[in-house]
């Protein structure tokens, strides 16, 4: 099994935090990961992407090229997917900021409005795991089985309290797909 | 009976390569003199430069570490904090040109070796070219007209302790000749309290040192000595440029022994 | 997943490796792509009693790291390009007083300023010396996280054994990217052997002075002493070239590649393979040595090369002095910060079979 998505979106929705947390859960699973981030030259609002892989073998090019599964955060992220996804594959549509699909016939488009679920659960800033959630149901490469453990070790002590609203966006993700 | 006088034992007894005049010998004696007398020589590493004194190593009868020029203060800052209890000296000549950034940030950082900076005005080793502190008017293989800072744009000279006085980490700074023997005891005095500062552990601690090169200066060693007197100690005045050691330790310091 | 393993960005594996190692002082200086190293070293050296300084340039790093080392202890600087030229003259001098140190480069695209992002345009520089001089540093290059713990780790034990300057040479890539990482067990500094060399502690150890130094003006001498060590580089080479092949012994055309291009040449190799064309691997992990017999060999058994490279092309260079003649070398770069996709190098392999 391998599985490369490629994550996009603007800085500050938790492009990097959603690619770590996924590789994080994805080492707890027995999976080796690699995680390469690319971030604009703004320290703020620029682009911010990340190649993700998980895979029960060694893993070749820590660059994705052609994804599996791509995630798309924002509007001005749809032309890199629309690039990227290797045929058949699928695109995760952050559809509370994603107004027109990417053009790919070929692929499977999951809109998710991760914005909106995730005010309704609490915060906005958890739209990323969200996404998470249904990137796991979509492709079934990472079961988040260890999620909880891993937010514990993740946050410190003082912060804990944010861990069940993580939890819920993760549910609330998988059952968007 | 006490040994009135004697040949240093961390100096080696062998004639240097240095030219009759040069004042390199007599500082190099004067350390000596003082590592001795702190009872240090097997707890001291000298690092030296490049220039004439890079043959240092052939002298000291200690250990010692040759960098690369002008390098000495940042491989003596590693040295020191590696050896914090060892007498870490950075012998240094070119020390205002190619060494200026790391003496100026060793200083800063008031790293804890001391600096002794052999101040003569020339390149001695290299055959006689302009140093940063050559004098105005004062000739030059690559100054043939004399020092002309604005016409010429060859800048000015150098006051190397006022320039790092105004730095915090600096603790001690002065200057002193080896053009005559009271100058030479007060420059011995000066690196005493230096070095004594430094096995205290109280900061950046830096001696000038005046020094005839009569060779490149092109006049006979008894001239060279007249002239380090008539035109170096009126632009690089002898003292200690700054002093902010600890109060009671600078006192017992600067007693006559 | 095992406990033990750790996710960690390759920047601040290298430097938890050093610290494993017995790294007891570190110089650095700011610059992209590898100033989490430096900070991870400026968190971590501190709590544990030991030596970092943010020094004021690159230089000044490496000079600091030229002192350090003349007192036996374990010393290592880190930058990335432009900064590892600026330390070409402190290199110089390490190799010339024949004194220990571990330098990392976490390489970024030139010449000049140049980019930020990966390239593997300072090959000629890390395995020809890179300074004035006749001199060779070690080279180790590593291919993934894990691997820059590895070698940062072992870079130590070798460059105290043999008495020469590790270089391991990364890339902007390995140095951001995260995998999971097995550390190594950590040395106490303190157990390591004394260095009979170093400057320091002569009271105790009751012997002559030492004079740590590069100098030699006397022609005899110097050249004695270049032979000397030159003759030492040889033992080096018979000991510790490494290298690892994939699939080699049935492939039609080896792809040969270090570092990150290795990785994304053994994805091109795998998409191959499952349309049966026979690729194979050859991956140099010590550049210098550089694996020049192995790849003799295999050259006189009728293999033919591709050399894959984040450069215009330098370490082909050395696959064409092993090979010497013997079987066709081809190329395939890409530069300025742009990392070859497992898809052109496929592409470039089927052009070239099909030729």
């Amino acid at each position: 099994m391998i599985e490369k998505t490629y994550m996009a979106g603007f800085g500050g929705q938790g492009i990097i935090s959603l690619g770590q947390m996924w590789v994080y859960c994805a080492m707890k699973e027995g999976l080796q990961v690699t995680f390469f981030p690319a971030y604009g030259a703004e320290k703020r609002g620029g682009i911010a992407r990340a190649s993700v892989i998980v895979s029960d073998a060694e893993i070749a090019s820590p660059l994705v090229t052609k994804a599996h599964s791509v995630i798309v955060m924002s509007q001005d992220s749809v032309p890199i997917a629309e690039e990227i996804c290797a045929p058949g594959g699928v695109i995760l549509v952050n559809s509370s900021l994603v107004k027109a699909d990417p053009a790919r016939p070929d692929a499977r488009i999951i809109r998710v409005p991760c914005n909106e679920i995730a005010e309704r659960i609490g915060d906005v800033r958890i739209a990323n795991m969200v996404m998470m959630g249904a990137l796991s149901q979509a492709t079934g490469a990472v079961k988040l089985d260890h999620f909880e453990a891993v937010l514990k070790s993740f946050f410190p002590p003082a912060k804990h309290g944010l861990i069940p609203m993580n939890l819920a966006a993760v549910a609330a993700g998988r059952k968007a797909v | 009976m006490e040994l009135a006088f004697g040949h240093p034992k961390s100096l080696k007894p062998i004639q240097t390569k240095y030219c009759p005049g040069c004042g390199h010998g007599v500082i190099h004696r004067i350390i000596a003199e003082v590592i001795d007398e702190m009872g240090l020589q097997t707890k001291s590493i000298i690092t030296n430069p490049v220039g004439c004194s890079i043959w240092a190593d052939l002298y000291f009868d200690f250990d010692s570490v040759q960098p690369a020029h002008g390098r000495t203060p940042a491989a003596s800052t590693a040295i020191k904090r590696m050896l914090p209890d060892h007498l870490v000296i950075c012998y240094q000549g070119d020390l205002a040109a190619i060494g200026t950034a790391e003496i100026i940030h060793a200083a800063n950082r008031g790293e804890k070796f001391t600096t002794i900076f052999v101040n003569n005005a020339i390149y001695g080793m290299t055959g006689g070219q302009m140093a940063p502190t050559t004098l105005v008017g004062q000739y030059a293989t690559t100054a043939p007209n004399g020092r002309d800072p604005v016409e010429a744009g060859m800048g000015y000279p150098i006051k190397v302790c006022e320039l790092l006085a105004t730095l915090g980490g600096t603790k001690y700074l002065a200057r002193g000749a080896v053009n005559n023997p009271a100058n030479i005891k007060k420059t011995k005095k000066y690196i005493r309290t230096a070095l004594e500062a430094q096995m205290r552990g109280e900061g950046f601690t830096l001696v000038e040192v005046l020094a005839q090169c009569p060779t490149n200066w092109k006049m006979s060693p008894a001239d060279a000595v007249g002239w380090l007197e008539q035109n170096m100690i009126p632009f690089y005045p002898l003292g200690e440029i700054k002093n902010t050691l600890q109060p009671a330790q600078t006192d017992a310091a600067a007693g006559e022994r | 997943m095992a406990d033990d393993i750790r996710l960690m960005k390759g920047n601040e594996a290298i430097g938890e490796a050093a610290i494993r190692a017995g790294c007891v002082a570190y110089f650095g200086y700011p610059i992209t792509p590898q100033n989490e190293l430096t900070a991870y070293m400026a968190a971590n050296m501190f709590p544990k009693g030991r030596t970092f300084i943010q020094a004021e340039s690159e230089t000044s790093a490496i000079n600091m790291v030229y002192g350090a080392a003349a007192t036996g202890a374990r010393a290592m600087t880190s930058s990335s390009s432009p900064g590892i030229s600026l330390k070409q003259e402190g290199i110089s001098y390490l190799c010339g007083a024949d004194l220990p140190a571990v330098i990392v480069n976490v390489a970024r695209s030139g010449p000049g300023l140049g980019g930020i992002s990966p390239s593997q345009g300072d090959y000629f520089q890390s395995t020809r010396g890179g300074g004035h001089g006749d001199y060779y540093t070690i080279v180790l290059a590593p291919k993934s996280v894990q691997e820059s713990a590895d070698l940062t780790y072992e870079a130590f034990a070798l460059s105290d054994k043999y008495r020469i300057p590790v270089l391991v040479l990364a890339d902007g890539l390995i140095g951001q990217m995260m995998e999971g990482v097995k550390l190594p067990a950590p040395i106490d500094p303190a157990s390591l052997p004394k260095k009979a060399w170093a400057a320091g502690r002569q009271a105790e150890e009751g012997r002559a002075p030492n004079h740590v130094s590069s100098m030699n003006l006397v022609p005899e001498e110097l050249e004695a002493l270049n032979i000397a060590r030159f003759k030492h580089y040889e033992t080096v080479k018979k000991e510790l070239c490494r290298y690892e092949e994939v699939q080699v012994e049935d492939a039609d055309i080896v792809l040969v590649a270090y570092g990150t291009s290795a990785r994304v040449s053994l994805g091109a190799l795998q998409a191959a393979r499952a349309m049966g064309v026979k690729v194979g691997l050859f991956r140099p992990i010590t550049l210098w040595p550089f694996p020049y017999d192995r790849l003799n060999a295999l050259a006189k058994r009728g293999k033919r090369f591709l050399a894959v490279e984040m450069s215009m092309g330098q370490m082909v260079e050395d696959v064409r002095l092993a090979t010497n003649g013997q079987a066709p070398v081809d190329f395939y770069g890409r530069c300025g910060g742009m990392v070859p996709s497992e898809e052109e190098v496929l592409a470039e392999v089927q052009r070239l079979l099909a030729r």
